[in-house]
């Protein structure tokens, strides 16, 4: 294989090939955006992809810039208010995946979107917690999806946003009607999965051309390795030209007006 | 029975100084329109709260309106941060801000809450999150039944609502079409009510199940076409990406977004939008 990518083609399309195809996701803003759709565009025609401004079963040409982008109602096949949408859709237990990305990232995968520094006196303010908090809960499962760097694979988040374990990696445990929680993160440099005990996060697959220094130099913490170690499967080039293609409508559809 | 107003006299007579306003819209219908107005007439020391606080609550930060800022995520949607949010938060500028921040779950269901006449809401929520350590309106209680812990918070019961829709019919009842978001549960929740519409008809033309608010659950409807710029109306008009992009640089810095203010709401009537 001598086909040309990107670190970030790789990681969309390895958080794309995660879907599976009839599986039922509620899908974040940005990268899991991205990868839903490019699976839905290839492999998983018939994936549900259910954005929390309420449009059901959408299937937008263009990705959106908001969650709330028009492109998504006139593309669902359904539109619902805002409370039905956490309440039956997610909290009723309809969702299989949640698919979403994050600012900073631990080794139990805890979340943080709320802030850096102390809460009180904050040295960099984020957006806060949206869907997520509920979302991580009530999915089925949780793939997250985000760039590989030491500011955002941390030992232990500023915040805890959103569960992934809790800080003891046992924030799950005996909580009834609670989803499995993360089951892999994908990043450019590799896939990671928490282990089936500890729920401490250990890499399972390395991108073609990256090596385990890269991905100890970009984690916070000392990052385990799977003992058998996998190599991600490069893309195709039909993924690559369909994600090539949507990304340039996107970009089209998103300087105008 | 709603009344029509001109944008400004529904503001002067609803938006009071201190008052609690919920001015929502998820992404869609978001009343910037009414939020200039809101701007120009000075108003103060207001709570605000929105699920996603948006362009339009940065803007009403930045201008000195808001004590308190209630919501559950504050970016700029697809672009990064609200500046004026931040620099009030972190900084204090142009005067200290108190923040209280919920999940969107959390803020949905008390607006729900709010609308059903309900003291609090209660979902399946806040598991293992640090939200609660943080904000005192987040509490848990038990479930008579199961025994299940549940998430609790007040509903929503806003002063004023302020929204947007398409259109009004002549007996002032309201179509909300597209991503509804709260909207309804926002005007029901609370003790008075403006709606902001792109025109108003002789007919609604409402499937049967249309998201319609009736005349006489409104306190006022104003026109203000265009109303819902730089988000979108349905059917209407796109939302306007660009603007959204270039909001980035215009808030970032507070000369930029002063003069930004000062071209853009101070010196236009409501009908310049």
């Amino acid at each position: 294989m001598s086909l040309e990518y990107s670190a970030s083609e790789m990681m969309s399309v390895t958080a794309a090939r995660a879907l599976e195809n009839g599986s039922t996701c509620f899908v974040g803003i940005g990268l899991p955006s991205e990868a839903a759709n490019l699976a839905r565009l290839t492999h998983a025609p018939d994936v549900v992809l259910i954005y929390e401004s309420g449009t059901l079963q959408t299937k937008p040409n263009v990705l959106p810039l908001s969650i709330g982008d028009g492109e998504l109602a006139e593309t669902a096949l359904t539109t619902v208010g805002v409370p039905e949408m956490f309440r039956y859709w997610l909290q009723g237990g309809k969702i299989d995946v949640g698919f979403l990305g994050t600012a900073q990232i631990d080794k139990y995968c805890n979340l943080n979107t709320t802030l850096i520094g102390d809460y009180r006196e904050p040295k960099v303010r984020l957006p806060g917690g949206g869907g997520a908090p509920e979302i991580a809960t009530n999915a089925g499962e949780v793939f997250i999806t985000l760039r590989h760097s030491r500011r955002a694979f941390v030992k232990n988040v500023d915040f805890v946003t959103t569960l992934g374990f809790g800080r003891d990696g046992k924030g799950r445990d005996n909580v009834p009607n609670i989803g499995k929680g993360p089951t892999r993160v994908i990043t450019d440099l590799c896939v990671m999965k928490p282990d089936p005990d500890t729920k401490e996060l250990v890499v399972v697959s390395l991108h073609p051309g990256v090596t385990r220094e890269e991905v100890m130099d970009a984690t916070g913490w000392e990052v385990r390795f799977a003992e058998r170690l996998e190599s991600t499967p490069e893309p195709s080039e039909n993924e690559l030209t369909i994600l090539r293609e949507l990304k340039a409508r996107t970009e089209q559809a998103h300087a105008g007006a | 029975m709603a009344e029509f107003l001109s944008l400004h006299d529904a503001v002067a007579r609803y938006v009071e100084d201190g008052a609690t306003v919920a001015m929502e819209g998820f992404t869609h219908l978001i009343p910037f329109a009414a939020g200039h107005e809101v701007i120009r007439q000075q108003k103060r020391d207001l709570t605000l709260i929105r699920m996603t606080p948006d362009i339009i609550y940065d803007q009403l930060i930045g201008a000195g309106c808001a004590r308190k800022v209630i919501f559950s995520w504050g970016g700029n949607p697809g672009v990064g941060s609200l500046h004026r949010l931040r620099d009030a938060v972190e900084k204090g500028w142009p005067h200290k801000v108190e923040i209280l921040e919920h999940s969107h779950a959390a803020m949905a269901c008390a607006f729900e809450a709010g609308a059903a006449g309900l003291p609090l809401a209660v979902f399946r929520g806040y598991i293992g999150s640090e939200l609660p350590s943080v904000n005192d309106q987040i509490k848990f209680i038990e479930c008579p039944f199961t025994g299940e812990r549940l998430a609790a918070v007040p509903s929503v019961r806003p002063d004023v609502s302020i929204i947007h829709a398409q259109r009004a019919d002549r007996q002032g009842n309201v179509l909300v079409e597209g991503i509804v978001g709260v909207q309804k549960e926002a005007v029901l929740a609370a003790k008075h009510s403006i709606v902001t519409v792109e025109e108003v008809v002789d007919d609604l033309d409402a499937h049967p199940n249309a998201c319609v608010i009736p005349g006489w659950a409104i306190s006022a409807v104003a026109v203000a076409e265009k109303g819902a710029l730089p988000s979108y109306t349905h059917g209407y008009y796109g939302r306007s990406n660009r603007f959204y992009k270039e909001w980035d640089a215009i808030a970032r810095d507070r000369d930029t977004f002063t003069q930004w203010l000062d071209e853009n709401v101070y010196r236009t009537q409501e009908s310049a939008q």
